[in-house]
This record gives structure tokens, sequence and C-alpha cells, in this order.
């Protein structure tokens, strides 16, 4: 039964064998309390939350918490490929706007396209005029790049102001530790400094 | 630079190897079948993270083990830098420069230079365009280790592109066609693509007078010559290697938007620098199908010798790639085994590999080593 444990958790992403024999017997020698509290949020999570119909983010009701809150600016929409981005877009608390999920990116190697993707939700969502920006916040690889390009060129006509995350270097790093390809970037998207 | 130390864990014939290497030259003699040629692999694999003759890493790892080790001491003038690669086929490798790891592999090239020369190089002439192309890239990164980068950009472009066209045509086959995607591909093949294409007509520019000089000197006055390369684009004649990369990138999508039906009908990206050539040319005739065998392996050694000039005079003092000579004199008549000589002693260090003594010219006295099975000893 150990062993059985041990083989559910190795199939978790980001788990090898040697995590979850640790885990394993890590909730073997738990409290009791403490186990069963996991066990029942697992369930609890894959039965009670859903998808928001407006935004694709995780939610608990037919909308999700940000798409309820009216406090949030309606005007400006940040589109991401997976509502995992959110979470990092919200820490920096720097965005009041809202957002789109996409659900992926463009692939044809796995055989995504748009039409896999909430590319027509998002395109419903901007005929309501409300939205004047959107600001596209795919990963910055390939995949992602080709999204933005993608969306930007669907979105453009339709006169709205299309951004694009500024890609660069990390704040806090030393220019002489930037790998190429980031630093590159970083002087592609350089700015005039206002003083 | 030179390589003061190697030490190997499970690659290919070694359990566990650690030499220590001297400058300048070092001859390495042994049976055939002994392991000479898997030493300078290992070597050639720091500097380029490939193999010289097998595209996958499965053969290198010992039967029976997960993964190999690759580990080197490099001298860049006065200055040891430990550098050290983890194959293990089926996974990322992992790369540490001076104990510590780095993101990616990647990062440690241009930490070891080499120009390796072998018997595989007469396919630099007989060979497909895709060996050419091979080399000219290899050479590109060598000389540039960003254009690793670009490179892979431009694989995983291409990839995705023809992932894209290959469903398109079994789409409008079936009467529902998707191509609204392809205009996007067709936007980043085209600017990485001209990157690459720069990138490779401005090394043959520089790197063609040097051919042109060593198969001069390997061939001797009497040859027919002269030697020369170029590169043939499959996209547009006579591209200037000063041109920007907007204009590249410009003539690029032009072509892509002038054989598009083309592309949908055959599934295949069939414009690009991966389609391009190196054309060899011996006096008037093409070197492919037209030289001798001599005058074919002159030609692929001239290319090698060529490229060390140009990493040699592109980096500076100290910076001197590395030759490893495979089991080259072999094949050499004795007048060009002396040219080649008397050219690679002037490097900072030489690898050498030979069946027997008696191939290899006296010039190139060093340091010599034993190789047996598994095993490698200096001898007095």
């Amino acid at each position: 039964m150990v062993q059985d444990l041990i083989d559910e958790l190795g199939r978790l992403p980001g788990i090898g064998p040697k995590s979850a024999q640790r885990i394993a017997f890590h909730v073997l020698t738990a409290d009791p309390a403490d186990v069963r509290r996991l066990a029942h949020l697992l369930v609890e999570v894959k039965e009670k939350v859903r998808f928001c119909v407006e935004c694709g983010n995780v939610a608990q009701a037919e909308r999700c918490r940000i798409c309820l809150d009216t406090r949030r600016d309606p005007t400006v929409l940040c589109v991401v490929e997976e509502p995992k981005d959110i979470v990092a877009v919200e820490r920096s608390r720097e965005f009041r706007g809202r957002y789109h999920v996409l659900g992926g990116a463009i692939s044809p190697i796995d055989g995504i396209g748009p039409d896999d993707l909430r590319v027509k939700e998002l395109m419903v969502r901007l005929t309501d005029d409300v939205v004047t920006e959107i600001i596209l916040a795919t990963d910055p690889n390939l995949e992602g790049e080709a999204t933005a390009t993608y969306l930007a060129r669907l979105v453009k006509p339709m006169g709205l102001r299309v951004t694009r995350l500024a890609s660069g270097l990390p704040v806090g790093g030393d220019l002489e530790y930037a790998d190429e390809i980031t630093l590159g970037r970083a002087f592609e998207g350089r700015r005039v400094l206002d003083v | 630079m030179y390589l003061s130390r190697l030490e190997l864990s499970d690659f290919r014939s070694y359990p566990s190897l650690a030499v220590e290497l001297p400058p300048g030259v070092s001859l390495f003699l042994g049976l055939n079948g002994r392991g000479k040629t898997n030493l300078v692999e290992a070597v050639g694999y720091l500097a380029t993270l490939a193999s010289h003759r097998t595209g996958t890493d499965a053969p290198l790892v010992r039967a029976g083990c997960d993964s190999a080790l690759v580990r080197a001491v490099v001298d860049h003038d006065g200055r040891p830098v430990q550098v050290e690669v983890l194959i293990t086929p089926g996974k990322a490798n992992r790369a540490r420069v001076n104990r510590g790891p780095v993101s990616r592999p990647r990062e440690i090239l241009g930490l070891v230079r080499t120009v390796l020369f072998a018997p595989e190089d007469i396919a630099l002439i007989r060979g497909d365009p895709g060996e050419r192309r091979r080399f000219l890239d290899e050479l590109l990164v060598l000389r540039s280790p960003r254009m690793a980068g670009v490179r892979a950009d431009y694989d995983r472009v291409l990839r995705q592109r023809n992932a894209l066209l290959k469903s398109a045509g079994a789409l409008r086959r079936t009467g529902r066609g998707d191509l609204a995607t392809l205009d996007v591909w067709d936007a980043h093949l085209a600017r990485t693509g001209a990157e690459l294409l720069g990138a490779r007509l401005e090394l043959v520019a520089d790197l063609a007078p040097l051919v042109a000089q060593s198969y001069g000197r390997l061939a001797g006055p009497d040859a027919t010559g002269p030697a020369r390369v170029a590169y043939r684009s499959s996209v547009a004649r006579d591209l200037d290697p000063d041109q920007s990369r907007e204009h590249l990138t410009g003539v690029l999508a032009e072509e892509l938007c002038r054989r598009r039906r083309e592309e949908v009908e055959r599934g295949v990206s069939l414009v690009g620098p991966h389609r391009d050539d190196l054309t060899a040319t011996l006096g008037e005739q093409p070197a492919r199908g037209y030289a001798s065998h001599g005058e074919s392996w002159s030609f692929a050694l001239a290319l090698r010798l060529g490229s060390y000039e140009l990493l040699r005079s592109s980096i500076g003092p100290g910076g001197g790639p590395i030759l490893l000579l495979d089991d080259v004199f072999a094949e050499l008549d004795s007048s060009r085994r002396e040219a080649l000589a008397r050219v690679v002693r002037q490097a900072e260090q030489v690898l050498v590999t030979a069946a027997v003594s008696a191939d290899v010219p006296e010039q190139l006295a060093g340091a010599r080593f034993e190789v047996g099975a598994g095993t490698v000893s200096r001898q007095p």
C-alpha cells in the first residue's frame, strides 16, 4: 500500500521517485488530522473548482473572484496562457485590470492552433467596446511570441491599444551574468530616460 | 588555449580515465579499436556539444551505464578553467564550469575551441549539402557562441512551421483549411532565417581566402587550382554579406510569399537557409564529382585548416583553437603529410592519433601516449 502511494505521488508533475518516497514516509508519520485535511482538500478542489465563463481563470462560482470584483478596471485586459500566470501577475500587485486565459499557446508540433485556445471567447469579449487596451502576456518563448503576434494581428484592426510585456534584464541582476538572448532583447526594448 | 587535463567516466570504452596533457604536440598511439578516436571525440564534444561520429548521444555512453562524464581543465593564457558535461541520453545534458552548474549546457560553448580533422571529413566534399551546412554552423558557433541560440531558434521555428504545413496540407485535401497562423510562422522564419543566413554569408566571405591559401600550401605548386568556396543560397543568387538583416528578412519573406502554394502542397518548408549549400570548386570544375580522391582530401583538409586560421585570427593570442588530428596522416601522401605537419605544429596544442608512429611526420615530435584497452599512459 505504501508503494502504491509512492507510485501515485511520483506521477505528479515535478516529483521524482525520491521525493515521492520522502513525501509518502512523511505522510506515514504526520498528524492524522493534517493528512485528513489534505485528502479532503484534494477531493474538494477537484469537485468544486471550475473555470470562469468570462476569463477562463479558476473559479468557485460561475465567474471568478477577479471578474466579480467591481473595483477592477474593465478597460484593460491582460492575456495569459494559463491560470497560474494570473497568480504570478497578481503577486506583483501592479495590474488592476482583468484577465483572459488562453489555455496554452499556438504550437503546431503539439497540434495546437488558435481554435484549440480560447481565442473566439476573447474576440467576443472585445466586441462590447469596453476594453481599450490589451496586454499580451504570453510566455517569452517562441510559441508565446508566435501567439502574441497572431493575436496582435487579429486585434489591431479593431482599433485597440495592443501592448506586449517587456522582456529583458532581471531586477537586481548583474549585466555580465545575463545571457546573450536576454541582453539582446533588453537592447531592443530600451527606452528613453525621462529626466 | 590548451587542455592540461582530461577526465572521462563511462565515456565510450573508458570506465574511468584521467590524463595530464602538455601544450604542444601529443601523440596517441595504439592498435585499432582501442579507443584513440574516443579521446578526440570527447574533447570535440566539449567544444561543440556534439560528436563528429554520431548524431545521437546514446553511443557515447559505455554499455550498461546511464550517463557519461567528460571533464577537462583548459588553460587560457595561464588561467585554468574546469569544464565538464554530463551526457545522459534521453535527458538534458548538464554542464558545470569551475564546479558551478550553468543553467544551460550551451553556456560552456567558447570555453574550449577545437578544430577536428577526421577521416569523415571527406564527406565535406563528397557528401550531401547537410554535411557542409553542419560544418558552417559549427564554425559559426565556435567563432561566436551567440549563434548557438540563433540556430536552436531557427530549428524550432522550422519544426513548428513544417508541422503546420503538414497538417494544413492534410486539412486542405479534406476541404477544411487553416492557414491563419502560417503568416505568423513566416514572419518568425524570415527573421531568424535572415539572422542565420547573414552570419553564414559573413563567415564564408572571411573563410574563402583562407581555404584557397591552405589548399595551395597542401597541394603544392603543380596542383589544379585555385580552390574556391562560395555560399549558395536557395533563395537568391549573389547575396552580399554586407546586406542588412532587414534586407535579408525582406528577401526571405518575399520568397516565402511566392512559393507558399508549393509549400502547402508538399507540406514542407522549401525556403530558408536549411536548403542552402557551400559550393566547392577546383579551377573551373565543381570539386564534387570531378576532383580525384587525393584532391578531395586536400580540399577537405583545406576547409579545416582555413577554419583554424580564421578562429586563430579572429580570437587573438591565447584563444587559438586546439587542433585534433584523428588518424588523418594514413590517408595522405608524404608531401601532403609534411605540408600539414608544418602548419599544425604552430598551434598551441595538437592532439594526434595514429595506429603506427611511422604514419606521423617527424616534424610532429612531442609527448607520446600509449592507448590500451581503457587506459592511456604516457611514454618516457
